[in-house]
């Protein structure tokens, strides 16, 4: 490309066109040298700037800013790369592995983007493709849960769309800089949903657990770390100091761990907790400090490799017993030792124990919003921290890996340790999770601004053991409430749900009468003068058109049976077809 | 290894248990000896503060969550077949 920098999508998108020919032994090779590539390449843009700027039209696209901002979230959806497909290195079918780069092109797309047609283009690139992860899980509700999670995004988009394009006629500007938050416009808020339904927040967020529970196992490795977290970079990018966003932040990270409390399927509690987790990141973009700013990009980062670990960790179970299900899991540390060690690691980061990876992000936004005089922001934060714990390091690990053992005899027959690459994988974030918490200047010099934040003072230290152990007692007492009970529970997506089958009610009774009714009249009235007139043009194209049309019409029949192959008439293969072309044609643009 | 240690905890759950609520009641002690400059408000400073705040929140969510599913919103598996 220009400047000599090369895009790492392209990277990623050559590679995932390239997989279909590269069989046998180098396959696997292939596989992790791509994202390995990609995240190098990443990695060594030190010197920060702007590349990859195409003139197209009367507009000036950016394809590269590349800043501490977005080197950071960059460099965790790389890495986050290696690590998911690591995890997936067993999946035989191309087209997944195709699917997950493709979205993790889309998402470091948007993230390198310097202005709104590309952001745009890349954000929708993200929607398409990852439906797909959702579709391979092949079940009998994939389908339905894809095109649910395709028509919010496409929605999301078209208000994304609809916001630049106003603040374009009304600044005659599309570079993506940090929006006058102080005096909002209403395109300023079109884009900031658009923003918002990515990054799940309420009343935006049901799309979430609804496709995030129903992804392929590795699938949702990669779902449950790039959407919202590339939403949260274009809110932290934007909208930084926002202040509707604290309490949409603070009502988000409730809400979500309310929710993840009443979940069965051990999944959809993780996608519930993707709700609270990013509700605290939400609301570091809202108070928008230096710390809090700091505080979200940190959090973002720990978040997507220890929520990566329990997804993997849910994931290797149900990937062994074909089960999710609390209520149908339990005593499973005696077959599969080493992922329940693996996934407790996760559950210890996520709820911040000290030495391990919240720990040293997540009190940085509670420590800003506290900074700020929010007491309530940071108290009922703190709260959530409680739950979050008492959620993923007491509740996910006792009913899967001891408690009641409600395993049938073929899930219990079945169970064991996962494949080689999954548990390397798993050990990959797991280290990294350590890392992070032990070791607080590999991340810290990495964030945007300087960081003079000490989270190892022994006030908060006292302070997290406290909270942390005695919600430990609370589960103890309670732990019967906890009990799993076969049930779902309803959310927004209700209204939409039943809203779609009253649309296919009218759709399919009255509108349908009113067609037949307009049917009927037409066969009678219009059908005689019609035959007339036909059997004069069945006469001249018999005797004038036939010769010339015969020979052409061979010649797109055959055209016809090459095109059918590709065409199966499904929609989503249809999709799958229109996506690799636009994105094929992308990088011609962009090469050329 | 690590399934060996678990069932060395698992037979030793009595004990255990004497230990947890013994590392329960000495963080409380300890809190009364931290230093507090950085504490934000007058509360903090009671010992055993967080304590109680951790305890309490675990108790509210899990039944005020409860309460919530009771609404109506935990409904059956089928609901949308």
């Amino acid at each position: 490309m220009i400047d000599s920098w090369l895009h790492p999508s392209l990277i990623l998108i050559a590679g995932g066109l390239l997989l279909p020919l590269i069989k046998g032994y180098p396959r696997k090779f292939f596989l992790l040298m791509v994202p390995v590539l990609a995240f190098i390449n990443i990695w060594q843009f030190t010197p920060h700037g702007t590349f990859g700027v195409v003139q197209f039209m009367d507009w000036t696209l950016t394809f590269g800013r590349v800043d501490s901002l977005s080197q950071v979230f960059a460099y965790i959806m790389g890495l986050m790369c290696i690590i998911g497909t690591l995890y997936s290195l067993h999946v035989k079918d191309d087209v997944q592995h195709i699917a997950a780069w493709f979205y993790v092109a889309g998402s470091l797309g948007v993230i390198y983007a310097g202005d709104y047609l590309v952001l745009f283009l890349f954000w929708e690139l993200m929607a398409f493709a990852s439906v797909f992860l959702i579709w391979f899980r092949k079940s009998k509700d994939s389908t339905a849960v894809g095109f649910r999670y395709l028509l919010i995004h496409t929605l999301g988009g078209l208000v994304l769309l609809g916001g630049f394009m106003l603040r374009y006629q009304a600044v005659g500007d599309l570079s993506f800089n940090h929006l006058d938050v102080t005096n909002p416009q209403l395109y300023t808020y079109l884009i900031l949903i658009g923003f918002m339904l990515n990054a799940a927040v309420p009343p935006l967020h049901s799309w979430l657990p609804d496709a995030y529970s129903e992804a392929t196992v590795t699938g949702a490795v990669f779902m449950c770390a790039f959407t919202t977290k590339t939403a949260i970079y274009a809110l932290a990018r934007g909208f930084s100091g926002m202040e509707i966003l604290i309490p949409l932040g603070v009502i988000m990270a409730v809400y979500g761990i309310i929710y993840a409390i009443l979940q069965n399927d051990c999944r959809k509690l993780l996608a519930w907790e993707i709700v609270s987790q990013v509700g605290y990141m939400v609301v570091g973009v809202g108070i928008g400090t230096e710390l809090a700013i700091n505080g979200t990009c940190a959090h973002a980062f720990a978040h997507i490799l220890y929520k990566g670990l329990l997804f993997m960790g849910c994931g290797s179970v149900l990937y062994m017993t074909g089960k999710s299900k609390f209520s149908e899991l339990g005593g499973l540390y005696k077959k599969m030792p080493m992922a329940f060690a693996l996934t407790l690691i996760g559950g210890l980061a996520i709820s911040a124990f000290p030495f391990f990876s919240g720990f040293v992000t997540k009190s940085m936004i509670i420590s800003a919003g506290f900074s700020e005089h929010l007491l309530w922001v940071g108290f009922l934060l703190t709260m959530v921290s409680a739950g979050t714990f008492l959620l993923t390091g007491l509740r996910i690990p006792y009913f899967i890996f001891f408690g009641e053992n409600r395993c049938s005899d073929e899930t219990w027959e079945k169970a064991g340790e996962p494949p080689w690459n999954m548990l390397a994988a798993m050990g990959v974030a797991a280290f990294l999770c350590v890392l992070i918490g032990s070791y607080t200047p590999y991340l810290y010099s990495m964030l945007p601004y300087q960081v003079d934040y000490h989270p190892y003072s022994a006030y908060h230290l006292s302070e997290t053991m406290q909270l942390l152990l005695f919600t430990g007692l609370g589960f103890y007492l309670l732990r019967e409430k906890l009990t799993p009970l076969n049930v779902i529970t309803l959310d927004i997506d209700w209204f939409y749900r039943m809203g779609g089958r009253g649309f296919f009610w009218l759709a399919s009774r009255p509108i349908q009468f009113v067609d037949s009714c307009v049917s009927e009249a037409y066969r009678a009235v219009g059908l005689i003068p019609l035959m007339t007139i036909s059997r004069f043009w069945s006469w001249f194209d018999w005797h004038a058109i036939d010769g010339v049309i015969d020979g052409i019409a061979r010649s797109v029949r055959g055209l016809g049976s090459s095109v059918r192959r590709v065409q199966s008439g499904q929609m989503q293969y249809n999709l799958f077809w229109a996506v690799s072309l636009i994105t094929v044609v992308l990088i011609a643009y962009v090469l050329v | 290894m690590i399934l060996e240690f678990i069932e060395f905890i698992r037979a030793r759950s009595g004990t255990m248990l004497k230990i947890c609520f013994g590392v329960l009641a000495s963080l409380v002690v300890i809190d009364a000896f931290v230093d507090k400059h950085h504490a934000h408000t007058m509360a903090e400073h009671i010992p055993g503060f967080w304590s109680l705040f951790g305890f309490l929140s675990c108790c509210v969510l899990i039944l005020v969550a409860k309460w919530f599913g009771r609404q109506g919103i935990e409904t059956r598996e089928d609901f949308y077949d």
